[in-house]
């Protein structure tokens, strides 16, 4: 039969959790997998029990930072043993990489996978036009590559425990080279991980306003923050707060969204959230169409409110 | 240093996109087409190289069917120098593009690739990358910035956890973001006196058969109707009672 090889997401030294999401496919293929883990001093142990038969480790000081170039030629080894399917977490990582150890393997690829129709016809669902529309996709070749949209492979289950094997990295190119990484590590959880998102848009006056009243009111969910475009773009928010069509996609349990239109683009990351609310003045903004719940406000106003009623049912559930 | 930057042509991406009711595609008609949004940045940056005096030549290359000309035109009025159009017609694989995108670079022989990091109409995100892994130079993706050094690139990237800075040695691709910088609003009469610039139409080399096929295209699933509460306190209320979030 043949098999399937995941690619895991790593920092370099650790594997991430949009991993989870790439084995989550696998095991909803059915084929038998493989997981394979690049970086300086990774260690897989955490993904090893969920029945890949063998996870590849191959350590190398060449590898302490994902780089495309490096790592995609570190992949296409282990890749061209026979996979018929090679797939990876559809995260900036993945995308980086994956459509490039395609061109080095000349196969195709299908990016953000939504869904898997038929493993033996090689049909999948995937979005086109910022969500517009929901693709069914034929794909031919041997290999094919897939990055799997995380929010829509959800947990993998445990199963049994796989054989660990070291893999020595060969040559790799070098044109390109690490030099450093800035991260607005804020002790919240991660967005696309996060069971509560609080996201904000334009209207904010500024970084503090929008770390006040945003972040405030995600804090007291514990939950992650997350911007649109216009709230980045205009220095409100970090890059990596960014939901949507060229963002970030989630898929909470509560997304609210404060002081956010709706464009079709911010909606391609977010329409899959369980519960949407809308906070905004305009009774006729977009937003409103997709919210479960709406209330028609000032965020100035709202915000506050809500954060002082959320303390004080906190207070008394005490 | 010569600057190669391939452009699509896409819907305008503030246009609502319609599907025709047999599911076998958008509705094209009444639809504006604009050069893909990170394209347009790709052309601008190379332009801002180019009057900062660090680039000489800037080629702007589509591939597409003759309407593709229009956008090639706007793209010479920002400040291309040279543009070509390879006619197809038809969907191509990214996979393909990139082939197709690796012969003309083979003949113009361009120091560094700008391009989009996603095409808005497919959202595929792989072209340029493609392009990078067949020709077997660096790949910056994603870049917000870029900083030109002797026979390097620095570029800052936007990924999930932040930004990262990477040095690319040239040549390389480089695919662009949206904080890249904000593409110059192009006069008409700008557009009609980039005319006299030279344009180059010829076919496509045939790439085959496709290998990624759409079979049908649906509408997403549509959320249950929602609504509008006229209080904090009910909302709060909704929140924890009826919808168990909080
Ligand atoms: C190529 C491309 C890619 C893009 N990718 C993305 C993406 O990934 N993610 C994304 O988000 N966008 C993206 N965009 C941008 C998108 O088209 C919209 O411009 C953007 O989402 C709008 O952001 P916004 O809702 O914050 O701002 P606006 O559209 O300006 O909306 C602000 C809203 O706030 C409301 N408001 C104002 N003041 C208050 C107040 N005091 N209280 C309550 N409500 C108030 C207004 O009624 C309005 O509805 C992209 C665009 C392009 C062209
Ligand atoms: N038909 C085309 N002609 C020229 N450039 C293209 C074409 N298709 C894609 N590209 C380039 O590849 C980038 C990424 O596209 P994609 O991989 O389709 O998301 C685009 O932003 C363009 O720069």
């Amino acid at each position: 039969m043949s098999k399937l090889l995941v690619i895991a997401e790593t920092d370099g030294s650790r594997v991430l959790p949009s991993t989870s999401s790439a084995i989550a496919f696998a095991q909803q293929s059915g084929l038998p997998f493989d997981l394979l883990c690049l970086g300086g001093s990774v260690d897989p142990s955490d993904y090893a029990d969920y029945g890949a038969g063998c996870v590849y480790v191959g350590n190398d000081a060449r590898l302490e930072h994902p780089i495309a170039d490096r790592f995609a030629a570190a992949c296409r080894e282990v890749a061209s043993r026979g996979y018929f399917h090679i797939a990876c977490a559809s995260s900036t990582f993945g995308r980086d990489l994956l459509p490039r150890l395609a061109a080095l393997l000349d196969a195709p690829m299908l990016s953000d996978v939504l869904s898997i129709i038929s493993i033996e016809e090689g049909t999948y669902t995937r979005p086109m036009y910022a969500g517009a529309a929901t693709a069914t996709v034929q794909i031919k070749g041997n290999p094919i590559l897939l990055s799997v949209r995380t929010t829509a492979f959800e947990k993998p289950e445990r199963r049994e425990r796989s054989k660990t094997e070291p893999i020595t990295i060969g040559d790799l190119p070098e044109g390109s080279v690490w030099e450093s990484a800035t991260t607005s590590a804020t002790g919240r959880p991660d967005l696309t991980q996060a069971r509560v998102v609080v996201s904000g848009g334009r209207p904010l006056r500024d970084a503090a306003t929008f770390e006040e009243y945003i972040g405030g009111l995600a804090d007291l969910l514990g939950g992650a923050v997350g911007a649109t475009r216009a709230a980045v773009d205009s220095g409100l928010a970090g890059n990596d707060l960014q939901v949507g069509q060229t963002g970030k996609t989630v898929a909470p349990d509560l997304y609210i969204a404060a002081g956010i239109s709706g464009s079709t683009q911010h909606l391609a990351g977010m329409i899959g959230s369980k519960v949407i609310v809308a906070i905004n003045k305009d009774p006729d903004a977009p937003i409103f169409e997709v919210a479960d719940y709406g209330i028609v406000a000032d965020l100035y106003d709202a915000i506050p409110a809500m954060k002082t009623l959320l303390q004080r049912s906190r207070g008394s559930s005490l | 240093m010569k600057i190669l930057v391939p452009i699509k042509r896409v819907p305008d991406p503030y246009a609502k996109i319609r599907l025709l009711p047999d599911g076998s595609g958008i509705d094209i008609n009444g639809l504006a087409f604009e050069i893909n949004p990170f394209d347009e940045i790709a052309i601008e940056e190379a332009v801002r190289t180019k009057e900062a005096g660090k680039a000489t030549e800037i080629v702007v290359i589509s591939i597409g069917r003759d309407e593709c000309l229009e956008q090639l035109r706007k793209a010479l009025a920002i400040g291309a120098d040279r543009a070509i159009l390879l006619t197809h017609s038809g969907a191509i694989d990214p996979l393909d593009t990139a082939k197709l995108l690796k012969a003309v670079f083979e003949k113009e022989r361009p120091d560094v690739v700008l391009m989009g990091k996603q095409g808005i109409d497919g959202d595929y995100n792989q072209t340029g990358q493609m392009l990078a892994g067949l020709l077997g130079i660096p790949q910056a993706t994603f870049a917000s910035k870029i900083e030109w050094l002797a026979g390097e690139a620095k570029v800052e990237r936007e990924v999930d956890a932040g930004i990262e800075t990477i040095i690319v040695k040239v040549p390389a691709v480089i695919t662009t973001d949206l904080r890249l910088n904000e593409p110059r609003y192009v006069p008409l009469p700008g557009i009609i006196k980039a005319r006299s610039k030279p344009l180059d139409v010829s076919p496509a080399i045939e790439v085959g058969p496709a290998k990624i096929q759409v079979l049908r295209m649906d509408k997403p699933p549509s959320r249950p109707p929602g609504r509008k509460v006229s209080s904090v306190a009910e909302l709060v209320t909704a929140l924890r009672d009826e919808a168990k979030v909080l």
